[in-house]
């Protein structure tokens, strides 16, 4: 293999990586927010689980700024194609971001308005965690592509059948993620809702996950033939049957872990299925985006994988770091908002 | 309007807003580190109250700045896609790498700084402030070196209608970086001293929290000096830089018509592009020459030794350059003021002073805003310098119906956030540093 082909593959599984590493770390904050009005009830309540995220969710969306910055610069076409051509859905995540973004601080400050900012709060993070699995989903049964390598479908052309029930099951993930995240952090009448929650969600998630595995099979060519993908599935699936008696037994640590392994598979399975494509392309032309044509020069991804090689050791270390500081559970009388 | 337009006005929108955080989280950042360093060399309890203030502001900042320059990476593939597609080999990677070395330090460390005093040791407390100061500065550099490499585009050469990186030092220290990056973070520095000194004074005026309000003067104030002489020196070498390196710009912001030896530095005026005139223009001859040369007599080029299809507009460029400029003297001449002052230990007792302070906070985010017009509409035509005209860069797919609604939404949503974190900002300026904790009972 040539030292280019090489280095796509290497940014192929980087990018994969980071969008792993954000799925789980905001993944649990977006998963916070989705079940935000059912988990609690009371003020009280509310304070705790803003508590539980309080020190971290900043952090955590640095994982999807990175992830876009990689993608910008290893596979540049990539991020044109996508970014322009699903336009108003990346408008409406973006809208949905800035919203969450401010939303803590200032429901903490703007007591005036603080049922708004809960609103943002949750809407931010639903809007989001739907639409990112509707845009992946998109982008592996494929879009039509002109030999500019340009969108040529619409918005209603995003919401076909299965990149909705992509986004569904990408829904149901963050919240499963939300559920064992709370359950970790609260104690008492909270961690007992985020339990029953986690248990609530679990049937949708397997009903999503086969749905759409069996969705993608049929019309992703080639999906029934990666190994990787058969043995990515059966993780998700071991995890998520492990994740009942793992919860009954108290051991909150160990269900958060096997609702992150989830999201590891999740992204094994796309990454199998859809290699060595960025975007499939559909329609007459057949023309798709790959790591082959749309990739930035050798140089370019070799400095890129310097940096990367530099850099995320010390973020993985520090933010390990950080998380230890802050483990345990949120109290009331700790600071936060 | 075109498309175009719209997209770049969505654009100036969207970088002018989010241009007034991330230079308020430079000064900021740099005074809660000297002020910690302060508390963990003397254990100064109003020091750690002063820090405790301030943090809390740096988080409310941090976080509309945040959900602000989101949109911006954003826009390069939403309504910038020709030119993702151009630079992505050069530009991606320095937003790539402000994530990875810069960003997750400065927010990481954050959550420690605004959520972390009790459950750290204090010498890990002072290495998150310097880490979020390093962090934050670090993230400066990457933005700059991006946005710097579309100034004077070097380390690439174009193959197949697309930039390809061939040198990468080349391309990161370009012949604008390091002066921008200086002058940049020398703008920061007094948007946020200015800021941290304005609020003390406020304190002082209404005879409240007097002690932190003395020690973030004795802290911001002497800095703020220095850093407002400096930059002027600064702000000097980055005009070198342009007109050595961009001529047509610097032509542009003096509205210098003709290249002439004896070139005059414009005071005043107000250039008309239509008839390549400045109405009531006011100059210095011969000064432009000298500053740019370092001889009164040197020949400075003028807008009309270039094509008329590679001039930039004027009237902009001139008069935010000017604006600028003047901000910077009146920065000077409270900093000479400052020193006096400081030198009579009769800064406290000064009212009119302290007035000044407080009214000088906003004019630094003027000077930012107007200093980035400048730098950013005198690169017109041009998105990448010479190399991609902005014509040419914006989505393909995107109709301008599409880019008008979203400007829409922008400037609604945008608006509200700016509204509530101001008075968010003022409430939390008002309710100021926590009491001191009562002293313990004596045994």
């Amino acid at each position: 293999m040539e030292t280019i082909d090489a280095l796509r593959v290497t940014w192929y599984l980087l990018i994969g990586l980071l969008f792993a590493g954000y799925s789980i770390l905001d993944g649990f904050d977006l998963g916070i927010g989705v079940l935000f009005p059912f988990l609690a009830k009371k003020e009280e309540e509310k304070r705790l689980l803003l508590r539980s995220i309080a020190p971290v969710w900043d952090g955590n969306e640095v994982w999807l700024l990175t992830a876009g910055g990689a993608l910008f610069a290893a596979f540049p076409q990539v991020y044109a194609t996508v970014f322009s051509g699903f336009y108003h859905a990346l408008m409406f995540v973006l809208w949905a971001l800035i919203f969450r973004a401010v939303s803590l601080e200032f429901r903490a400050h703007d007591q005036r308005r603080k049922r708004l900012w809960e609103f943002a709060f949750v809407a931010g993070s639903l809007i989001p965690a739907f639409l990112f699995g509707v845009a992946l989903g998109n982008v592996l049964v494929g879009v039509p592509l002109d030999e500019g390598m340009e969108y040529t479908g619409g918005l209603l052309t995003l919401l076909r059948p299965f990149p909705v029930v992509i986004g569904l099951l990408g829904l149901v993930a963050f919240a499963l993620q939300g559920s064992t995240y709370a359950a970790l952090k609260t104690e008492g009448e909270l961690q007992r809702r985020a339990v029953r929650m986690e248990r609530k969600v679990r049937f949708p998630f397997l009903l999503l996950f086969l749905i759409s595995g069996g969705a993608a099979f049929l019309s992703i060519p080639g999906a029934v033939g990666k190994p990787l993908a058969w043995v990515a599935a059966a993780v998700v699936l071991a995890a998520l049957a492990l994740l009942g008696p793992v919860l009954r037994k108290g051991r909150y640590q160990a269900a958060f872990w096997l609702s992150s392994t989830m999201f590891v598979g999740l992204w094994a399975i796309v990454g199998a299925i859809h290699f060595p494509h960025l975007v499939r392309g559909r329609g007459p032309g057949g023309f798709s985006l790959t790591i082959h044509n749309a990739s930035s020069g050798l140089l370019t991804l070799k400095v890129m994988t310097v940096i990367a090689l530099l850099g995320m050791p010390m973020v993985v270390a520090y933010t390990a770091y950080v998380y230890r500081v802050f483990r345990g559970k949120v109290s009331s009388e700790q600071e936060g908002y | 309007m075109t498309a175009v337009l719209l997209a770049r006005v969505q654009f100036a929108l969207a970088v002018g807003f989010h241009f007034l955080f991330p230079p308020l989280t430079f000064g900021l950042s740099l005074v809660i580190f000297l002020l910690e360093t302060v508390r963990i060399r003397s254990g100064n309890e109003v020091a750690r109250r002063a820090v405790d203030f301030l943090v809390r502001i740096l988080g409310l900042i941090f976080v509309v700045g945040t959900a602000t320059g989101i949109t911006l990476e954003f826009s390069f593939g939403t309504n910038w896609s020709q030119y993702a597609r151009f630079v992505g080999d050069i530009f991606g990677a320095p937003l790539a790498a402000e994530g990875v070395f810069a960003f997750f330090l400065e927010s990481v460390f954050l959550g420690v700084l605004v959520f972390g005093r009790a459950r750290v040791a204090p010498r890990v407390y002072w290495l998150s402030s310097f880490l979020v100061f390093f962090g934050a500065h670090l993230s400066g550099l990457w933005i700059i070196i991006a946005n710097s490499w579309m100034q004077t585009p070097a380390g690439f050469a174009v193959e197949g209608g697309r930039a390809v990186l061939t040198d990468f030092w080349a391309a990161a220290l370009n012949h604008s970086t390091v002066v921008r990056f200086v002058h940049t973070v020398a703008a920061g520095w007094i948007t946020g001293l200015l800021f941290v000194a304005g609020v003390a004074g406020f304190y002082l005026l209404k005879g409240r929290h007097s002690e932190e309000a003395g020690i973030m003067l004795r802290v911001a104030l002497p800095v703020f000096v220095v850093v407002s002489f400096a930059q002027a020196l600064l702000g000097h070498q980055h005009s070198v830089q342009v007109a050595r390196t961009q001529p047509e710009k610097l032509a542009a912001f003096e509205a210098l018509w003709q290249g002439q030896k004896h070139a005059p530095l414009a005071l005043f005026g107000l250039p008309m592009s239509a008839k390549e005139k400045t109405l009531l223009y006011v100059g210095i001859p011969g000064l432009l020459s000298w500053l740019v040369h370092g001889d009164a007599g040197a020949y400075v080029p003028g807008l009309a030794d270039f094509p008329p299809e590679e001039r930039p507009p004027v009237f902009l460029p001139f008069i935010s350059y000017h604006i600028m400029i003047a901000l910077g003297f009146v920065f000077v001449a409270l900093a000479a003021t400052a020193l006096v002052l400081l030198a009579l230990r009769r800064v406290h007792q000064t009212r009119w002073f302290l007035w000044a302070l407080l009214v000088a906070v906003p004019l630094p985010h003027l000077a930012n805003q107007f200093g980035w017009i400048a730098a950013e509409v005198g690169r017109q035509p041009w998105v990448v310098y010479r190399v991609l005209r902005t014509a040419d860069a914006a989505s393909v797919v995107v109709s301008t119906g599409q880019v008008l609604f979203t400007v829409i939404v922008f400037a609604a949503v945008y608006a509200l956030i700016f509204v509530v974190f101001l008075r968010i900002l003022v409430a939390l300026i008002k309710k100021g540093p926590a009491a001191p904790e009562p002293a313990p009972p004596l045994a």
